[in-house]
């Protein structure tokens, strides 16, 4: 395989992140566990979260993962497009309303 | 679409699927076998609670040639069970207080004694499942089928993978969700999938791809909802069930480069509850020809029932039967994993 900074082999890795520090690295996954559970938001409804914000924060480790997991929660291919849509819009939102800095900017400098 | 077997496709053969499931490379070889899973647990050797089911396979002739299918059916498989045969499976049903009885295929519903036989054992006060592909309900020559099962009493276990047309029609072909829902309007007029009406109708969801079933409750809530909303309509219950490595499903986990990530997801999903639930053990499965395996998974792999247990229906015996050791291998897997699988979906 070519060398890259990312291999899909080691996702399978990431519970190996405890060797150098274990107690933090156990609450991490702890606490990872329990966001996931069922609550107010259904384990569904989290997982779309996880697809869009795995997109926002471009992890491919993520994408691969929550790829998986919204289709075996039974997502369609529409709802997890959406879902990347919520992402993008941010994204391309907050750009866009920095824009309006620009704007003030302008109204300051020009005559 | 043909069947891999009109194909002469080298996965036809189940020697050559059960090589890959266990050889196919390193890889593959390296990882854990069924039976040591097994073992670890107690479970071996795998001893049935006693058979509750009795599922004829009456034939591998379909309508349909879906790409995920365990059975290869297809309309080029011309094996259908006989009516002497059939004769064989009620003879030995009468002197047994097994309830069930399941029709599966292919699709059953093209057994040309379909009908006969569906009279004779609701004689004999036994519970019907037909597992039916649906779209077999919308030809002229079966559309008076769903009255004759109403009046049966016949249980409906169909298919639909997904509840989007897209993904449906990418696993069963072009057209198949229209019709289903075509059929499944049909079936809630006459009354199955309605409260009350006794009439049972269950739906088989099944993943379009390499990944494994989620919660059941779950997809169920969901293709309630949408069902309804989309299409007005109704149902019992749903089955998540998890495809098994073999057939024309190992060949699209070859062809798409998943086989070994396929067998390392249900190996690490591999959950003792859901062993100990394996339909295999309160099951018996008869062939077209027949045979008696321990599931229709273990038919389609032709590995017949063992260990001084009878292998054909003639020389039933249920108290040898329920007595056997069942035979595993690496396909198993597909059973156990995570919330497990059976033909009845979840077994947790
Ligand atoms: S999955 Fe069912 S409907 Fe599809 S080809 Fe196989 S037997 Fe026929
Ligand atoms: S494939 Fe058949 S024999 Fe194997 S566990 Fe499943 S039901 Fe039992």
């Amino acid at each position: 395989m070519d060398k890259t900074y990312y291999n899909p082999e080691d996702l399978k890795k990431f519970e190996n992140v405890t060797d150098f520090q274990e107690k933090l690295g156990k609450k991490f996954f702890d606490y990872y566990g329990s966001v996931f559970e069922e609550g107010a938001l259904t384990a569904r409804e989290k997982s779309l979260i996880a697809l869009a914000v795995a997109h926002a924060v471009q992890c491919p480790y993520c994408i691969d993962a929550y790829t998986e997991d919204t289709l075996e929660k039974g997502c369609s291919e529409e709802q997890m497009m959406e879902a990347v849509h919520v992402a993008t819009a941010i994204r391309g939102g907050a750009s866009l309303v920095h824009s309006v800095q620009m704007i003030n900017k302008v109204d300051k400098l020009s005559m | 679409m043909k069947s891999l077997i009109a194909q002469s496709h080298s996965l036809s053969d189940p020697a050559v699927q059960l090589d890959v499931i266990n050889n196919h490379n390193e890889k593959v070889k390296s990882l854990d076998k069924f039976e040591n899973k097994l073992e670890e647990i107690g479970l071996l050797p795998l001893k049935p609670t006693g058979i509750e089911i009795f599922q004829i396979n009456v034939g591998y002739m379909c309508n349909m040639t879906c790409k995920h299918c365990h059975v290869d059916a297809g309309p080029d498989r011309k094996e259908i069970m006989t009516k002497e045969t059939l004769q064989y499976c009620l003879d030995a049903l009468k002197g047994t207080d097994i309830e069930t009885v399941d029709l599966t295929g292919g699709a059953p519903e093209m057994n040309p004694h379909f009908r006969w036989f569906v009279d004779e054992v609701s004689k004999l006060g036994k519970h019907i499942i037909v597992r039916s592909n649906l779209t077999i309900l919308d030809t002229r020559k079966f559309e008076n089928l769903p009255q004759f099962m109403a009046d049966h009493g016949v249980e409906i276990t169909c298919s639909l993978p997904f509840y989007s047309k897209r993904r449906t029609d990418i696993q069963r072909g072009e057209g198949t969700y229209d019709k289903s829902m075509k059929v499944l309007k049909m079936l809630n007029k006459i009354g199955y999938g309605k409260e009350d009406s006794g009439l049972q109708l269950n739906l088989v969801y099944n993943p379009v791809g390499a990944f494994l079933p989620g919660d059941q409750e779950s997809l169920k809530k969901q293709y309630k909802e949408r069902l309804w909303k989309d299409q007005d309509i109704v149902f019992n219950d749903l089955f998540t069930i998890t495809n098994l490595p073999i057939s024309r499903y190992l060949n699209f986990l070859m062809q798409s480069g998943n086989l070994e990530e396929y067998m390392e997801k249900l190996i690490n999903a591999f959950n003792p509850s859901a062993a100990k639930g394996v339909m295999c053990r309160n099951t018996i499965s008869i062939g077209w020809d027949g045979s008696l395996y321990d599931c229709d998974f273990n038919q389609m792999l032709q590995m017949k029932t063992n260990h001084g247990a009878p292998d054909h229906i003639k020389d039933w015996n249920l108290e040898k039967l329920n007595n056997r050791e069942i035979v595993t291998d690496q396909h198993c897997f597909g059973c156990t994993a995570g919330a497990g699988s059976s033909c009845g979906g979840a077994v947790t």
